[in-house]
């Protein structure tokens, strides 16, 4: 689960990172009204979405009076904003923080991430840091700076201090640098991250270190137990359709093209995907329905897939362990019915009380298109899409 | 022989009361498994599906000499129900829990390193569909049925995916010696690499399919243990070639992922290593069956 900037940055700033003082708007009176607060004679507004790339996109920008914070902030608001991390849609505006600006004299790249192969969080750095910086991942890997934290003893001063040297820090940076690493560390584990990231952590003119920006995004298994962090969740930045998905335990995720998927199983799901192309087809979905799923989750599941105005077919792929056979059927054939479905649905079964299920959807009198296989199963649904008028 | 579980293996279920676990754990009893108890902390002295419950893990080996564990324990309490099998002594235990913190899991794996190699715990999953020798026995969540008794292993992230091998290698006459499922979580107890081994080393199995996907550097891994240290073939699958690039938020996940966790990566990655992959997901049964025939053949 991501969190806006602001919010990251209160969080790292409670564990003793600084940050630059600012404050939160959600109308451009109230942005001016904030530089005003904060006094000083150049602000920074940054439209707060849950994307990277705001900067290249328009939607932060120095401001030197007060009304210039107000005007371009009253074209960021209700905008959605296109980055190169968002899809074409963009993410809308609706609120923005304001903040002193500092002078920077260097930009460093600060991550920390769960790193699958040493099975540690991992910290990544760069005495390069600011917008370049996955370029230069990708140009020169080696310079950044990798290290991992063993979780039974946390992140050590000395590996710390190695860090704060190897990005060639000097004098009182090198203790502001071991606060810095130890409070993010301290951040991540403590609240259940799995990515904090600073970027760019600046060393101003000053010669101090402060996090311009922040990142922070959560491990949605741990939310139970971090209700502070569950709160924090900001729905008008997650795609209406897959949270909606969310909410009633489907896995989904929408492509482009038009042939919907109810499929069990992500691995499976994935194959399906795979298949649909080789066979000529474009899947117009991802869509998991989890384990145990009741015929009421299958009928959603078909809401969630045909909510999708490209979906002319719609394919359903269970190989049943954790779910029955049965249940999917009796789900597919009430979603045809209560839906008022016309377009053709084909139905491959498989694994758990499979026979029952089969005889659901045999025994309904309804135009379901009946596959053996994965590949038949495909086959048929690139063959059923209504042509296209030439 | 197969691997991690046969009829003789004496198995317990964590979390056997509740109605997940009481509904496969009769399904493994009614399938030949040799289920010798069950453990749901405050029901011992109690039984249910006609097998003693106990308070701890520790009660149940001592009493039942319980070998191995299936944990069906809800997502907040699964990482201690695992790491109170460890320190039990169980050999082998295979969590089924979809749900576990990063963190826990984090933790769960530096746990099962303070035992010397020889009382250590074979962890498998979480977040998986379990291990299953065919005719033999199984921990998890499989349909048993799908699963021909033979000489091919099986070793998927996927739990429907490995499946969908099982059946087509079935259609085509082909039975698995052991089927397992490693779990779709982003940290693991087994690897690839682990259960290849196992394979390798098992007189009861002649080749090795391998399900794999998007993300994590198992595959690679598996790739070099295999073009090194195996004798068997192996034949893989990889899903998500269609998949979208995943959407992130920050730089973080782009640069951390190094080289080889795309499909079409690992794709390229297992071929330069001598194992055949499966052209799509319907030809993996197909495949298998090619690579057999030319090794009978040689």
């Amino acid at each position: 689960m991501d969190i806006h900037e602001y919010q990251a940055k209160e969080i790292l700033a409670r564990f003793g990172v600084p940050v630059p003082r600012g404050g939160l708007a959600y109308s451009p009176e109230q942005a001016g009204y904030r530089a005003r607060e904060l006094g000083g004679s150049a602000w920074v507004v940054k439209a707060q979405i849950h994307s990277g790339g705001r900067g290249a996109a328009g939607g932060v920008k120095l401001c030197r009076d007060e009304h210039e914070v107000a005007s371009f902030a009253s074209t960021l608001f209700g905008k959605q904003l296109v980055t190169k991390q968002t899809d074409a849609s963009g993410k809308g505006v609706y609120r923005l923080w304001v903040e002193a600006a500092s002078d920077i004299a260097q930009e460093i790249y600060l991550g920390f991430v769960l790193d699958r192969k040493s099975e540690r969080i991992m910290i990544v750095a760069s005495a390069q840091g600011g917008m370049e910086i996955e370029d230069l991942a990708e140009t020169d890997p080696e310079s950044l700076r990798r290290m991992t934290i063993d979780p039974a003893v946390g992140l050590t001063e000395f590996q710390a201090r190695e860090l704060a040297f190897q990005l060639g820090l000097k004098g009182g940076q090198i203790a502001q640098m071991v606060n810095i690493l130890r409070a993010c560390y301290r951040a991540y584990r403590d609240l259940d991250a799995v990515m904090v990231e600073i970027n760019p952590l600046v060393i101003t003119k000053g010669g101090d270190l402060v996090a311009l920006d922040a990142k922070m995004s959560f491990d949605t298994n741990a939310l139970f137990r971090r209700p502070d962090v569950a709160e924090l969740r900001d729905r008008s930045q997650e795609d209406p359709r897959e949270s909606t998905a969310g909410d009633h335990g489907l896995s989904y995720v929408g492509l482009t093209g038009d042939i919907g998927c109810i499929i069990n199983g992500a691995g499976l799901a994935m194959a399906t995907m795979d298949m649909i192309k080789l066979s000529g087809g474009e899947p117009a979905n991802f869509l998991d329905i989890g384990g145990g799923a009741s015929p009421e989750r299958v009928v959603k599941a078909f809401q969630t897939v045909l909510a999708d105005r490209n979906v002319s077919v719609v394919l359903v792929n269970i190989f049943a362990g954790i779910n029955r056979c049965d249940w999917v059927a009796e789900g597919v054939v009430t979603a045809y019915r209560q839906l008022g479905l016309t377009l053709p649905v084909i139905v491959r079964l498989a694994g758990t009380n499979v026979e029952e299920g089969r005889r659901i959807i045999d025994g309904s009198g309804l135009p379901l298109i009946s596959a053996d296989t994965l590949a038949e199963a495909a086959m048929k649904a690139v063959a059923a899409r209504p042509r296209k008028a030439a | 022989m197969a691997i991690l579980i046969t009829e003789k293996t004496r198995v317990i279920v964590q979390g056997m009361t509740g109605r997940i676990g009481a509904f496969h754990a009769a399904d493994m009893i009614k399938h030949g498994t040799n289920v010798v108890g069950g453990v749901t902390p405050g029901r011992g002295g109690d039984s249910h599906l006609d097998r003693p419950l106990f308070n701890t893990v520790r009660e149940a080996v001592e009493a039942t000499g319980a070998e191995a564990s299936l944990v069906f324990v809800p997502p907040p309490f699964a990482a201690d129900a695992i790491m109170e099998a460890a320190d039990a002594g169980i050999r082998t235990a295979v969590c089924v829990t979809d749900g576990i913190p990063s963190q826990d899991m984090m933790r769960v794996k530096r746990f099962l390193r303070r035992y010397p190699e020889a009382r250590k715990m074979r962890l498998i999953g979480p977040n998986c569909a379990g291990i299953i020798s065919p005719g033999k026995g199984f921990m998890g969540i499989m349909p048993p049925h799908i699963y021909m008794p033979g000489r091919v292993g099986i070793v998927g992230r996927s739990g429907t995916l490995g499946y969908e091998a099982a059946s087509q290698l079935k259609d085509l006459g082909i039975g698995v010696s052991t089927s397992v499922g490693i779990g779709g979580d982003p940290i693991n107890g087994s690897s690839f690499k682990d259960i290849l081994q196992l394979f390798e080393n098992d007189p009861e199995t002649d080749a090795v399919m391998m399900i794999g996907e998007i993300g994590g550097p198992q595959e690679a891994e598996a790739a070099a243990y295999a073009r090194d240290h195996m004798k068997k073939p192996v034949v893989a699958y990889i899903a998500g070639l269609s998949a979208p690039k995943g959407r992130k938020m920050g730089h973080a996940g782009a640069i951390i992922s190094a080289f080889g966790e795309s499909a079409q990566e690992k794709v390229d990655i297992l071929t330069a290593a001598g194992i055949v992959v499966a052209p799509n997901p319907s030809a993996m049964g197909e495949t298998m069956a090619r690579v057999l025939s030319l090794r009978q053949a040689a």
